[in-house]
């Protein structure tokens, strides 16, 4: 317990919470967009990888920090797209499809990194972003710029949705697509246009992975943060406030358990602290199942003239 | 002055003509009352106007211009709006969003909502609609609703408005209440298009009747030269009986004991459904009773508890003297022929075989399985009978049943229930968006069952419906039911007032033995 | 562009739109190939070669079927009944894992548990099969009582399973003959699945995975419980309104589901490795959904489909050894090959309609 409390007095311990949360956060509020839009997107795990990848080759090959966010931006965004093809242009089950892009996105990249990198044996390096020294603001001067946008973007995000016409129509889509499309707004661009956006930020959480919080590209380093966001957003109602708190709230017990588990030593094996945030995934999305407000039209196809 | 004109309009789909070759046309000022059954082609012809549709062939024009077909957002800003049966309102929303919604350019980086808000507001008071613009549409009533869906119309300068089946959620009063506001639309110099299906009020509020059949324009006129029987019969093709006084007068209850008694039912529904308070009500056998009322006072909860599909957290059933528990499988088991109001997506499953929606609720009988195994064909023996006895028209019974039509469906659905010679029939909706044809066979049906000795649970919002079957009538208003009472102590006005809620002599309920 | 719904569907539309979802497959994947600069006609003989093409390979590819019909089926019957289980990779590692550790248990003469072999065998495989249905049990349960989304909790439980079957294999069930590798203790010999054939891996896992597609296809069909299952999966709310017992029909669909799943890991240890490690599965659990969608949620259907992604599995080895191009590409051609069939089947039922017709001339 005492442990427990100098945790919290550390800053180097609140440094690595937000370290943690940035691409759940980017993830999360990606998530939001599209569900409020009425798709649920599984591609999230494979976007995560697609972005985490191509983020990294685009500065290994000699392009800038930023031109690696922005071209696994445009990554997401092209999966995404492919996602809104298959289950809001097409009336297909958004659990499979999204599995599907997942499995695509995921072997495609993995083979891409193969045929680019045939024999390494240890992960090529790059020289990611760096902390934000000149901010001058405790715990935020430790994180790199990623972090300060990821931030930055939920009262952005909540701002589109609460105060502009394109954010009503979405909150509107994923609940009522009938009553989007009966004022001559087209549900399937809008949907779509929600998807492919929520889908570039999860691009962007990929990539944090390899050009801030890693240095290098390896497999299964994404290891289920796509699912958990997925379960994030339950919790947060929706809502890019409490998705900003679910992802902080996750974080820190993941960077607890990190701490734990080295200083803890013997006492438990390490198994049972690397469970911990997946089982709290697990209890966070009971305690609020019973009244959790699912947009309505969540998972329904739209075909037009039908109801 | 011409604000409409529909000139030619014809559309297939495949083999179906839906629309052929129908020209119309609508003045400044007037009320134009637009009939026909389901299926007539009302509907396609609004979605063509609406550009939901193209036109195969024809044009339409508004205050003289011709409209671009397949453009809702043109259809729109020509001044057409729509209230739909079906409300397109986002229940995650507030009326305010809801009636903003579309009407900025989505590119817009912010909203005026405060020019909105004052908007609304004066909108409101000029056509006296009030509403309160911050609240959610998810709590709002029926009424309400349908409100704001005139508000969404009129704020997006609507000069034609089309109304679909308007009334068809609303208590006569509501009604009356709705007409006079529409009496206001018209004197302001807006056009207005009353879909409908309901003679009476075609009578009362139109000035022009447009009757389509099989659609065709089959009848075009003032409203004055038109009557009940003309329209009724230009709308159905033949003479109809009169149904009003079809009830069968000969049928007597043939027992003084209940067949059910629904005990001090109080019932909370999972969703925002309103709930129900200590309901209670005898039924015996070889009696119609109906439960009358508007949409959304409870009486769907009350069936669903009837059905064994939702647990009262009160009070008790008794079937024949006996308690029975509250659930789906053991009320088949006590033989309570159970009729649902939707019958696509409750009734029955519309991806499994005809036959397997045949025998589905009595699957564990040992006339359909036997240790686990399907008896598949007995099955199918039993379906092709019951196919035959009910009129069931149907290409092959391995077909998925969602390709039946809904008439079909629920002769199916009746006869499922019904061939088990069941003591007790709870029927929600049974007529509901049928064709007339449907309607006749399932009426004389029920009352062929009650001739029988069942006991029969009509809950229905259809007052016809109501009045032409129902030996006793008993009315639901706010998850309360009132006391059932024969037929003819009531009227429409005495009903009409007591859906509203308005305290009569009829309220405190008391129905043991009445 | 929208769609219209066909009117009456071809007979042979499945056949044209399967084979156009060959051929995306094939063009997709050969353009990969010719990316890694290998020519694309050899690979593709490389991988038919390495998938078919001789005595070793058949039976390869069967040998990795063995647990992806399994894993199919186990996938097949939940999303019949719309119990979206993403989790079978988890409960295949959880019968794995079982399977060795009822073995150990049994086998220990010194043990009071201790049963005769062919007692134990069964006991075994019990174990494999309970453990994957008791894992997918939780979340069903969570399901039906507190409304929880199945399909993030499955998802979760895999990362769950594996994290605990490392636990067992860091301590009670380490083999100490391991060196230090996380490693299970080796079956007894007596307890392995026997050989179907010679010189060959292939094991009569397979055997026992056709047969249950047989029994399941026929569950499904003609049994009581199949037709309540399939209108759980169509509409629940019909399915409760006909009085199907819908909580308790998913959980029945849980047990066999998850069970299925535990016993694609009890053929993999008794079949194949005899020892359980964390590596032991390449993703047969989320290929097993792959498989399920590939045959149309048939068990039948998912016999073909299992041999198809184990082939394609078997054969891009063999290739990448070949011409060098990385063995990812069978992942590749299974994801390409599952979104193409079912934008195929999709247009059996549908037909795209590229713009709104034009009003022809207007008024006459």
């Amino acid at each position: 317990m005492n442990e427990f409390l100098t945790l919290l007095g550390d800053a180097e311990f609140w440094i690595a919470v937000l370290r943690i949360a940035t691409p759940l956060i980017f993830g999360t509020l990606g998530v939001l967009l599209c569900e409020r839009a009425g798709v649920l997107n599984l591609g999230i795990e494979g976007i995560l990888v697609a972005g985490a990848f191509l983020g990294w080759l685009t500065v290994y090959s000699g392009g800038g920090l930023w031109l690696g966010v922005l071209v696994a931006a445009i990554a997401g965004g092209v999966l995404g797209a492919l996602h809104a093809l298959l289950v809001v242009r097409l009336p297909l089950s958004q659990h499979v499809a999204g599995l599907g892009i997942t499995l695509f996105a995921t072997s495609l990249s993995y083979f891409a990194y193969r045929v680019v990198f045939p024999k390494v044996d240890s992960p090529p390096k790059i020289e990611p972003f760096q902390p934000m020294e000149w901010l001058g603001l405790p715990i935020l001067s430790a994180q790199t710029p990623l972090t300060l946008l990821a931030i930055l973007l939920v009262p952005a995000l909540w701002y589109v949705l609460t105060r502009t016409p394109l954010g009503l129509a979405i909150r509107a889509v994923g609940e009522s697509p009938h009553a989007v499309e009966a004022q001559g707004i087209n549900v399937m661009h809008l949907r779509t246009g929600a998807v492919v956006a929520g889908s570039a930020l999860m691009g962007v959480a990929g990539s944090f992975l390899t050009l801030s919080a890693f240095n290098s590209f390896f497999f299964n380093m994404v290891n289920g943060r796509g699912w958990i966001c997925v379960a994030l957003i339950v919790f947060a109602s929706w809502r890019p406030g409490k998705a900003l708190l679910g992802a902080l709230l996750f974080a820190f017990f993941d960077a607890a358990q990190l701490r734990l588990q080295q200083s803890g030593g013997g006492a438990l094996p390490y198994q049972l602290y690397l469970m911990l945030p997946y089982v709290l995934s697990i209890v966070a999305l009971v305690l609020v199942a019973r009244k959790a407000a699912y947009p309505q039209a969540l998972m329904q196809p739209y075909v037009k003239g039908s109801r | 002055m011409n604000a409409l004109t529909l000139s030619h309009i014809s559309k297939r789909f495949g083999e179906l003509v839906a629309n052929d070759d129908i020209s119309l046309s609508l003045d400044k000022g007037e009320v134009l009352a637009l009939l026909g059954e389901n299926g007539a082609g009302k509907s396609t012809l609004m979605n063509i106007l609406f550009g939901h549709y193209v036109a195969d062939s024809g044009s339409i024009s508004v205050f003289g211009d011709v409209l671009p077909p397949g453009d809702p957002r043109a259809a729109i800003a020509r001044g057409l709006g729509m209230v739909h049966q079906h409300f397109t309102l986002a229940d995650n929303l507030s009326v305010l969003d809801n009636v903003m919604l579309g009407t900025e350019s989505i590119t817009r980086m912010r909203t005026s909502r405060a020019e909105a808000l004052a908007r609304l507001r004066s909108l409101a008071e000029r056509f006296g609609l009030q509403i309160n613009a911050d609240a959610l549409v998810r709590s709002l009533a029926v009424g309400e609703k349908q409100r704001v869906e005139i508000l969404k119309a009129l704020y997006r300068g609507a000069r034609i408005l089309i109304l679909d089946e308007p009334t068809s959620v609303l208590t006569p009063q509501e009604a009356t209440q709705l007409f006079a506001t529409l009496r206001q639309l018209v004197a302001e110099g807006l056009s207005i298009i009353f879909i409908s299906h309901k003679l009476d009020e075609v009578l009362a509020i139109s000035h022009r009747v447009a009757v389509l059949r099989s659609g065709k324009l089959v009848f075009e006129g003032p409203t004055q030269s038109a009557t009940k029987s003309s329209l009724a019969r230009a709308m159905i093709g033949r003479d109809v009986e009169s149904s009003g006084e079809s009830r069968a007068d000969g049928r007597r209850a043939i027992s003084e004991k209940p067949t059910l008694l629904i005990e001090k039912i109080s019932a909370q529904g999972e969703d925002a459904r309103i709930s129900l308070h200590d309901v209670s009500l005898a039924l015996r056998a070889g009696e119609i009773v109906a439960i009358a009322g508007v949409s959304g006072n409870g009486q769907s909860l009350l069936a669903d508890v009837l059905f064994g599909v939702e647990r009262p957290i009160a009070g008790h059933v008794q079937l024949n003297g006996e308690p029975v528990a509250l659930n789906a499988s053991a009320m088949v088991k006590a033989g309570v022929a159970r009729v649902p109001e939707d019958r696509q997506h409750v009734g029955s499953v519309g991806d499994l075989s005809v036959w397997e929606n045949a025998i589905l609720p009595r699957v564990s009988d040992a006339r359909f399985s036997n240790m686990g195994l399907l008896k598949s064909n007995a099955a199918r023996g039993y379906t092709r009978e019951l196919v035959s006895k009910f009129d069931v028209r149907l290409s092959s019974i391995e077909h998925p049943i969602r390709k039946l039509s809904g008439g079909n469906i629920q002769k199916l659905l009746l006869g499922r229930e019904l061939s088990e010679s069941p003591t007790l029939i709870v029927a929600a909706q049974p007529t509901w968006g049928l064709d007339v044809g449907a309607v006749s066979f399932i009426h004389e049906e029920l009352s062929r069952a009650a001739a029988r000795g069942a006991a029969v649970l009509l809950i229905s919002e259809d007052l016809d419906e109501v009045f032409a079957l129902a030996d006793r009538i008993a009315v639901m208003s706010r998850g309360r039911l009132g006391k059932a009472l024969p037929t003819g102590h009531w009227t429409l006005e005495s009903l009409g007032l007591a859906m509203a809620g308005e305290p009569s002599e009829h309220a405190g309920a008391d129905n043991h033995a009445a | 562009m929208r769609l219209e719904s066909r009117t009456a569907v071809s007979r042979i539309a499945p056949l044209y739109s399967g084979i156009g979802a060959i051929l995306f497959t094939l063009a997709v994947s050969g353009l990969l190939i010719f990316w890694a600069n290998a020519d694309v006609l050899s690979a593709y003989k490389a991988i038919f070669e390495g998938a078919l093409g001789s005595r070793f390979a058949i039976t390869e590819t069967l040998t990795r079927a063995t647990p992806l019909i399994l894993t199919g089926l186990a996938a097949a019957i939940a999303f019949r009944a719309r119990l979206f289980n993403i989790g079978a990779e988890g409960q295949l590692y959880m019968g794995a894992i079982a399977a060795v550790a009822a073995s150990t248990l049994m086998m220990n003469e010194a043990n009071e548990l201790a049963l005769p072999a062919p007692m134990a065998f069964a006991a075994m495989i019990a174990a494999g099969a309970a453990a994957g249905a008791a894992l997918l049990l939780i979340p069903t349960l969570l399901k039906t009582r507190f409304k929880v989304d199945e399909v993030v909790t499955t998802l979760l439980l895999n990362f769950i399973a594996l994290l605990f079957v490392s636990l067992l294999l860091d301590g009670p069930l380490k083999d100490p003959a391991a060196m230090g590798w996380p490693q299970s203790p080796t079956l007894p010999s007596e307890l392995e699945f026997s050989k179907l054939l010679d010189r060959a891996r292939v094991h009569t896992g397979l055997l026992m995975a056709i047969g249950l597609a047989i029994l399941l296809w026929f569950v499904i069909r003609f049994t009581r419980f199949g037709l309540a299952m399939r209108a759980v999966g169509a509409n629940e709310q019909a399915a409760r309104f006909a009085g199907v017992g819908v909580n308790f029909t998913l959980i029945k669909v849980a047990l066999i589901s998850g069970a299925l799943a535990g016993l694609a890991g009890v053929g993999e240890v008794a079949g194949r490795t005899g020892y359980v490690t964390l590596d032991m599965s390449p993703g047969y659990g989320y290929s097993g959904i792959v498989i399920a969608m590939l045959a149309g949620l048939n068990p039948i259907g998912v016999v073909f489909a299992a041999v198809f992604v184990g082939g394609t599995i078997v054969g891009a080895d063999a290739m990448s050894r070949a011409v060098n191009v990385p063995t990812y590409i069978a992942d590749v051609i299974v994801a390409t090959a599952l979104l193409a069939v079912l934008v195929a089947g999709l247009l059996t039922r549908y037909r795209v309609v590229w713009r709104n017709p034009k009003v022809p001339g207007g008024s006459r």
